[in-house]
């Protein structure tokens, strides 16, 4: 039995979440310059320009990359050979977010209730915790900065299975098609196909948790990855939306058995601001 | 590239067309979701804006928190769309543009025509970048908000692009047109 103490969860989210919105991440900066060596409209590559100009200046300033610093997003996969010792894990958690995006200068952007109370809380809490119980004494952490220009953007559909893959694909597109300039691209697109309809969201946001290129382990999945991304980037929305041919980063698709009369499928944007980071403790 | 300084007047509208760059020079105020929803309901309680709106430009962004010493945090343009059921009442108290991110519904391109006014575009997501031309920044009302305020800033050379004109240009509709390499069996729908 490893025992781990949530003051070091604390101390990590904490720390993840400064790193996460100060400096971009050397995947998606390739995934920049990649956009830039293929984009064709002269104001695209403008844009991705200041996207690579704006990585370099936040770094060197610890400046947020977007003042949409997010909500945070936490995924947490824990060993049932792990005990967790010094409070409760959540509390942690939060407590981590609470002191980064403080002591970090970030945006607190969430608020306490969503319809008849929007009042700040004032310290970005609660972060949106989500834990999975795993084999053996691991303790991984992902951290996310989640944006809400491209989650508002986000769609779900409950498709039929005569719907097939036709039917995903063009529910993709038209997600994205009508997200339009809206979800900041070149966007990432995460993914989720079956499950229920709780399930298949959140594989849609499990599918941006991981890392940028990451293809799905089923063959037939992996080339629907690359199949959608090449027809995203041919939808013409370009870099923030004003024309071109970098729409998409990268496509990442998460699945889950589901019902026998059942087809969900999620879509979960993210902009071009892209911040996960991943650590095992 | 077209230099603008706030008040604007009819006659510098007039002159703006959908693609066009400009450089924003002179004061611009802040303003999210929760001051538009203070704006509109002081004006039906009938009271007076805490700005005067005539000939300005409304900026939709929530910075970071200034480091000490620091003018500003990041302070990139949000989605404005969340703002277009605001939009009329603002614009018939004069307000004549307003810089963000993202598409309006097609009834705000219809209303920038009625009222002679135009929506401008920044750059999303490039937020430390934008917040170097930010010359000062302070807080003129609703200071409760928190990164909600309305801020009153001076800017230089502040870049954006008119994304919709006075005479119904839209500079998303037309990139898509141009840019687009695959046939959609589908139709695309923006809102209203």
């Amino acid at each position: 039995m490893r025992t781990i103490d949530v003051r070091e969860v604390e101390e990590t989210v904490k720390k993840l979440a400064m790193e996460a919105n100060y400096y971009v991440d050397p995947s998606v900066k390739e995934a920049f310059i990649k956009a830039l060596k293929s984009e064709e409209s002269e104001l695209g590559r403008e844009i991705l320009n200041q996207m690579l100009e704006n990585a370099d200046l936040a770094a060197r300033e610890k400046l947020p990359t977007c003042q949409d610093t997010g909500v945070a997003i936490v995924y947490v996969e824990v060993g049932q050979d792990v005990r967790l010792v010094g409070g409760n894990l959540y509390d942690a958690i939060n407590r981590g977010v609470a002191k980064g995006y403080t002591e970090g200068y970030l945006r607190k952007s969430l608020v306490m209730d969503p319809l008849f109370n929007r009042k700040n809380t004032g310290d970005n809490t609660p972060a949106m915790i989500h834990v999975d119980i795993v084999p053996g004494d691991v303790f991984r952490l992902t951290f996310m900065a989640k944006g809400t220009g491209a989650e508002n953007m986000s769609r779900l559909a409950m498709l039929t299975p005569a719907d097939g893959v036709e039917g995903v694909k063009r529910f993709v597109l038209k997600t994205v098609a009508e997200a339009g300039p809206n979800a900041c691209p070149p966007v990432v697109v995460g993914i989720g196909i079956g499950g229920t309809f709780d399930m298949v969201g959140w594989l849609a946001k499990k599918a941006l948790l991981r890392p940028m290129g990451s293809r799905h382990p089923d063959p037939n999945y992996a080339r629907l990855e690359m199949e959608l991304l090449d027809e995203l980037n041919k939808l013409g929305l370009g870099p923030q939306g004003l024309g071109g041919l970098s729409t998409a980063l990268d496509v990442r698709i998460e699945t889950a058995p589901c019902h026998i009369g059942a087809l969900p499928v999620a879509v979960n944007l993210d902009c071009h601001a892209h911040r996960v980071r991943r650590v095992e403790l | 590239m077209k230099r603008l300084t706030p008040p604007l007047t009819d006659e510098v509208l007039e002159g703006l067309r959908a693609g066009d760059k400009v450089l924003i020079t002179g004061r611009i105020y802040t303003a999210r979701d929760a001051a538009h929803k203070r704006f509109i309901e002081a004006l039906e309680r009938g009271e007076p804006l805490p700005i005067d709106l005539r000939g300005q430009i409304i900026y939709y962004v929530g910075p970071t928190p200034a480091r000490p010493g620091m003018i500003i945090g990041s302070a990139g343009p949000t989605t404005s769309l969340r703002m277009d059921k605001y939009m009329e009442p603002l614009l018939k108290a004069g307000l004549k543009a307003t810089i963000g991110k993202g598409y309006r519904s097609w009834r705000v391109v219809e209303l920038l025509k009625k009222y002679k006014a135009v929506y401008l575009v920044a750059t999303g997501g490039v937020g430390a970048l934008i917040s170097k031309r930010i010359k000062s920044a302070k807080v003129v009302a609703y200071e409760d908000l928190g990164p909600e305020a309305v801020r009153e800033l001076w800017v230089e050379d502040f870049p954006a692009i008119v994304a919709n004109d006075i005479y119904g240009g839209d500079i998303f509709r037309d990139g898509v047109e141009r840019w687009r390499r695959i046939d959609l069996k589908f139709e695309i729908t923006r809102p209203g």
